[in-house]
Parts: structure tokens; sequence; C-alpha cells
């Protein structure tokens, strides 16, 4: 055993050392000068002033906003200092409670809309930070927010259309809007 | 399943089968000490270390090395968590963690497990992240690839008495095996939008005021409660929004690369910025079976026969295939209870699913990680369908050997070959042998411990568990569903994968406690008896191929690999699984 004191000691400080300062300084450093701005959160920053990022999403209620998905953090939706998940089961009384008050708050704001309701804009986000909604999610929502605004319907079409990113390369992940940037272009118009 | 599905999934194996022979051969000339870079960085390091690289171990010394190692790891995350407060890098001035908590999560970083029961970005501070759990993130992976490849040697050599020299196959893994690929990986994921830095929380002014519902605290900074035991909440509204910060990148390279899996953040790879493009989804899930594929390789060649390696490479790509279609089948379905309630049922079910991700990515990950003994998530397991939260449970309970943990994986795996020429010995019988090795009545018993002890902690846990109070009182959802979320979490913690169906409130002393004991013996429970073998295969003569020898490369031994896998792991299991998500899935169907 004492023989086996000392390397396992030495080594052991020695390996924490390079993984676990060196390995993490130069990693930063590298991305610092590569990527600054992805390194530091993908910040937008409006007037000098940060306004959110591109990747974490925020909370929409108002009707002449796009609304994205919902969020499960507490004690706020959408808090980025912990991320959460619903957790709830698919039986669990609790999510169809949930579901159906979305459902209603959907309605109440646009009771002509006939479309069949997208499965994302009513059930919650893994993270509770999803920036993105599906391009149906989208379209739901179109003619709500342009009546609000007083906007012809196709133009808000072509604002989200221009907001739609595609399967990355062709093949991974689903076509999706940034529902931050299409609000904030949104805001731009006027 | 989808189209997309399918060819996400083909062009996935693809790419990984591409990076096997490469990779393996690197590793085997890596261990080998043929890496011609190796005298100059590593002659410095075993002078200051005292370590003298030719003086090889037997099995038992090796076995001591190991456990000083990995329990120095331990002793050192529980101690960094405990004092963060008094240290530096801690821009949030997080308090020190609890010790039932520190003491869990210092075995769940020491095992590879990485099983979490706080919130990362809410509970550790900087310091404690990349000096505690990054680093045990590197050494618990390279703890298991030393075993297994001491497990090789064993099969490898004849009448020896050592299998190798434990602080040179660590350093040298580390060094130069798990350390450069994680800075080209980490470097990429930042390219992505994955943040590095050392900034306290940024805080944003959003779009829209927030109105929520915020629980009172008083004076001791408690949650205030009524009398019926519900908290008392008071309308509040805020217009900001505090975004977590730290050094993501470095952490999340290692986190996937040695099949670890504990996220910087609560959310893990759903959060945006440890896993922000579908690109970023892809890498990391390569990530996690890149060394457990290229180890199967690396098999091949230090027995001197590479059709060894694809055989076992075969068995586990089978496998894998058809339980990734289960998963992304059964999650595309919708739930019935809200296509009712007009609910579009054509995007599957999306209740904890990122909408980068969707179906596909998530269901494909969700089977890599939990097969992989990883456990890094980018949906909710817990929020799964019944039957797409089956198939995760049943990944881990396989017994983590399909891929598997770096190392972990193959090691378990040859333990289910051994088993498997045992049973075909038995059948015509003849004395089994595996890559010319006998396999005798010692190791027999060695691999049936090996094999039955994560069973045992999994269903003797989950049973204490449920039955007592402190166990019941973390459950979330009610019914046979709140049964799978304990089973999952003992299923979880004893075969080292460490997701979750993260409902389980189990930042208790008692889930802290007992999944620490799970974690700790799933994992050297196994290795102590996997070392055994290695140092009694070694000191066997090697017996030439003769007519009656079973060939151990063929489709053969596949398929009957493949079938005591699937055997051992049924015959243990359907019981506690009939009782979770069979049921939930019976009643779901019959609720509508």
């Amino acid at each position: 055993m004492k023989t086996l004191l000392r390397p396992a000691v030495s080594l052991f400080v020695l390996l924490t050392a390079v993984t676990g300062i060196v390995y993490p300084l130069a990693v930063t450093g590298i991305a610092k000068v590569a990527f600054p701005e992805a390194a530091a959160g993908s910040l937008i920053v409006k007037d000098g002033k940060a306004v959110g990022s591109r990747l974490i999403g925020q909370n929409f209620t108002d009707p002449k906003y796009f609304w994205g998905r919902p969020s499960a953090t507490g004690p706020m939706p959408y808090n980025a200092s912990a991320s959460s998940g619903s957790n709830q089961g698919p039986l669990n009384p609790a999510l169809v409670d949930a579901v159906k008050g979305r459902i209603e708050a959907l309605k109440a704001a646009d009771p002509d809309n006939k479309l069949p309701i997208p499965a994302d804009l009513v059930n919650a986000s893994a993270s509770g930070l999803d920036p993105h909604i599906s391009p149906e999610a989208a379209a739901y929502q179109v003619a709500r927010v342009a009546g609000q605004r007083h906007l012809l319907a196709a133009d808000v079409k072509a604002l989200v259309s221009q907001h739609t990113e595609g399967r990355q390369l062709g093949v991974f992940g689903e076509a999706r809007v940034n529902v931050l940037q299409l609000n904030i272009a949104l805001d731009a118009l006027r | 399943m989808s189209t997309h599905a399918w060819i996400l999934l083909g062009l996935f194996l693809a790419v990984l089968l591409l990076t096997v022979k490469p990779l393996g051969t690197y590793i085997a000339n890596v261990m080998d000490g043929r890496f011609r870079l190796a005298g100059k960085i590593e002659s410095p390091l075993y002078r200051l270390c005292g370590i003298r690289p030719d003086e090889e171990m037997g099995w038992l010394k090796y076995a001591f090395a190991i456990l000083l190692f990995n329990a120095l790891g331990a002793l050192t995350v529980y101690a960094l968590q405990r004092l963060q407060a008094d240290l530096p890098f801690n821009p949030q001035a997080f308090p020190g963690v609890s010790p039932d908590s520190a003491f869990n999560t210092a075995i769940s970083f020491a095992t590879n497990t990485n099983w979490q029961g706080y919130g990362g970005e809410s509970t550790m501070s900087y310091l404690t992240q990349m000096l505690a759990l990054a680093v045990q993130n590197f050494l618990s992976a390279a703890t298991g690839i030393v075993v297994v490849i001491a497990l090789i040697r064993g099969f490898a050599r004849h009448t020896a008495k050592t299998i190798g020299n434990a602080w040179v196959d660590l350093s040298r893994v580390t060094l130069y095996v798990l350390l450069p690929i994680s800075i080209v990986c980490a470097v990429f994921l930042t390219s992505q939008g994955v943040i590095q830095n050392f900034d306290a929380y940024q805080e944003v002014t959003t779009l829209e005021v927030t109105s929520f519902d915020n629980p009172k605290v008083d004076e001791a900074g408690q949650p205030v409660k009524d009398d019926n035991g519900a908290v008392v909440t008071e309308p509040a509204q805020t217009q900001t929004q505090t975004l977590a910060m730290g050094p993501v990148a470095s952490q999340e390279a290692i986190k996937m690369l040695g099949t670890n899996g504990g996220g910087f953040m609560n959310a893990n790879s759903a959060h945006p910025y440890e896993n922000p493009t579908p690109l970023t989804n892809f890498i990391q899930m390569l990530s996690i079976f890149l060394i457990p594929a290229a180890l199967c390789f690396t098999f091949g060649r230090m027995v001197g026969d590479t059709r060894q390696g694809w055989a076992v490479l075969a068995a586990m790509s089978i496998m894998f295939v058809t339980l990734a279609y289960a998963a992304m089948h059964f999650e595309q379905q919708a739930n019935p209870l809200l296509t009712q309630l007009g609910v579009d049922s054509a995007a599957g079910s999306m209740e904890g699913k990122e909408t980068r991700f969707g179906i596909a990515d998530s269901g494909l990950f969700a089977t890599i990680t939990t097969l992989a003994s990883c456990g890094a998530v980018n949906a909710m397991h817990d929020s799964f369908t019944p039957l797409g939260g089956l198939v995760p449970l049943l990944d881990m309970q396989l017994g983590e050997v399909v891929f598997g943990g770096v190392g972990t994986g193959l090691y378990g795996m040859l333990v289910f070959a051994i088993m498997a020429v045992f049973i075909a010995g038995l059948m015509i019988g003849r004395t089994p042998e595996y890559l010319g090795k006998k396999i005798e009545a010692f190791e027999m018993k060695i691999v049936s411990i090996a094999i039955l002890v994560t069973p045992l902690l999994v269903l003797v846990g989950t049973a204490i568990a449920v039955m007592v109070a402190d166990g019941r009182a973390g459950i979330a959802n009610p019914g046979a569903h709140g049964f799978s979320e304990i089973l999952y979490a003992f299923t979880s913690a004893a075969n080292n994968n460490g997701s979750a169906f993260a409902g389980l409130s189990a930042n208790t002393p008692f889930f802290n406690v007992m999944l620490g004991i799970a974690m700790w013996f799933g994992r050297f429970g196994v290795i102590v008896p996997v070392l055994a073998i290695a140092g009694s295969l070694a000191a066997k003569k090697r017996i030439a191929v003769g007519a009656g020898t079973l060939p151990t490369h063929g489709p053969l031994f596949v398929t009957l690999l493949i079938c005591t896998v699937l055997l051992v792991g049924l015959l243990n299991y359907v019981p506690a699984l009939a009782l979770g998500p069979v049921i939930e899935h019976l009643v779901l169907w019959a609720a509508q």
C-alpha cells in the first residue's frame, strides 16, 4: 500500500492541474480569440444594452408578439439561471390540465383560429429556455399577430419565413423559427 | 419511423463505423507504449511522481491502485463542494453544498455516473465545476478504459503474472486520448454557440414584462407554507432575465467523450448553451459512442485477431439499431389524452423536448446516452411516452454493455462473452474456451458476481425505496409512473448511467445516501472482479484451436452473445418493468 500512496497522490495532483486548470483555461483562450461572440453567450445588443441571447428564449404572453414554447422553470417562466423541464408523465392529470389551460389561452387570444393546435405550442420544452418554435406553431399565430398590429398577414408571413431555419446541413434536427429574433424584427417594422 | 429518422440513424452509424479502425489502432498503439512523443512527456512525469514505468503490477495491486486513485478523486470532489464558498471563481457566491448532496455528487462523479441531485447553474461555483467535476470526467473515464485494457492483456498474455502498470496506463489514456480529442471537440462546440467564459451571470432586459407567483420566504430564507403545507406565493413582476454563464464548452466536450453525462446546467444537453444546434447534438451523440466503439477494434488488435473485435461490435450495433428504432418509433406517437383536446398528433410527443431536436434527434440521443452509460439528456425522459420511456430503462438494465461506458461497456460485454461460451460449452459438453483461454470454475464464479451485482443493487434498492416513506416522498408523478421514477433512479445509479426520470426529488438525505451506495458498488463491485478475471486469464497457458473450438468471430457467436445479454437482462427485470411502464402504457391507451 505504501508504495502506491506517493504515485497515487502525485499523479492525481498533476493530472488535476492539467485537466482542471490548464485545459479549461486553454479552451477559454482559444474560444475568446476565435469565437468571442459565441463564447460570451450570443448576446443580442441594442443601443449598447443586452436585450437577450439568440440562444435563450423569453416569455411572451402579449397577443401582439409571437409566443414561444411553454416553460416549466420556477419561480418565473424562462428563468435562465435555473433551467428545467416539467417532468410530467403522460398520464399526469397536471399535464392534461396545463395543456388545457394553454389551449384556452390561445383560443381566447384568437377565437376564430381553426388550424390544428401545434404540439410544441402547448407542451413545455426540456430546458424551459427553448428559443424556437416549429414553422407550424408560427403559422398558427400569424393571423393573430397581424390583426393585433394592423399589418397585412402576408407581410407577417414573409417576416416569419425570413426567420425560419431549415434542418441544419439538410439532415440534422428540425426546421424552426427563433421567437425572440422574430419579435424584435416585428417591433422594428414600425 | 419517419424517413428523416432512418437517414439520421444510418448517417450516425456510418460516421461512427468510419472512426472505429483509426481510433482503435491509435488507442492500441498508445496503450502498448508505441506513441512516439511519449518518452519526452512521460519520463519527467514519472520521475516527479515516483513511478517506475517498467515495473508491472499483478491484478490485486492494480485493483488497489485504481481504488486508491478513485478514492482520492471522491474525497477531493467532496472537499471542494463543501468549501466552495471560501474559494475563488465563485461569482454568484454560492454557499457550500450540503453534506449528503456533496457525498452523493462525489461518488457520482468518481464512478463515472454523474447522477445529479442538484441543479448545476444554481449550486456549483466555476471552480467546483472545473477543478472537481470536470477533472473526474477525465479520470473516471480513464479508469474505465485502463480496466478494459488490463482485461484485454489478460486474454493476450499467457503464463504471465502481471497485467500492466496502472499509473502508466492512466497517464497515457488521459494525456494522449482524452485530452486532445476534448480540446478539438470543445473548440468546435464553442464555434456553434456553447459558452466558454468566467463572467458573472449576465442580466438582460427582456422585451416583455413577466408576471409570476413568487414564493414568499421568511427571514431565514425558508419558504413560507400555509396550514395545508402549500407554499405561499405573492404576485411579482420582472423585466430582467439572468443568463447563467461559465466555462461550459470545456466541460461539455469531456462530459460526452468520457461517457460521463453530468451537465454544467440543470437541463443538461437540452440547455441551448450546452447544445445549441442540431449539429452540436450530432457531434455530442458521436462523442458518446466514439471511444466505446473504437475499443472493440483495440481489443481485436491487442489479442491478435481483429475479427474478434468486429464480432463484438456487430453484436452491439445490432442491439443498438433495434433499440434506437423502438425509442424513435414510440416517441413519434402523440399522447392520446392531448390529441383528444385538439392537439395536432403529427408532431409526436413534444412534452419535455426541444424544438430544434424534435422527435428523431431526441429519441436517438436518449438511446445512445442510456446504452452508453453516459446519462446526458437532450430531452426529459420523465415525460416520454410509457414505452418510449421503457427503452432508456431497458437500455441501462441490459448492463450498459451495448457500447456502454468508455471501457466499462467492453469489459462488461467481454464478461457476457465468457458467459456465452460457457453456455455453448454446456450445450455440447466441452470445457468452454475463449480466445485460447480455458474458462474454468474460478472465472465462472467471478463472472456470476460481476453480472449479478448491479441487478441486486437495482432491485433491492428500488424495493426498499418504495417501502419507506422517505423513498415515496420523492415521487413526482402519480400512479405506475411514480414507481418507474424510483426504478429508473436505482437502475441509473447502479449501472453508473446518471440520467433520470428527473421529476423524482432525489436531493434528500435518503436518496443521496442510497443512490451513493448503489453507484459505488455498481462501479467497483464490477471493476474488482473484472481485474481478478484479468489476472487469472493472464496466468493461464494458451491452448491451440481444435476441431471442437467454438469460433468466436462468426454470426453464430454474435447471435449467441446477443441472446445471452437479452436473456440475463430480461430475466432480471421483466417483473419490475411490468409494474412500471407496461402498466402505464395499458392505462394510457385504455383511458382515452
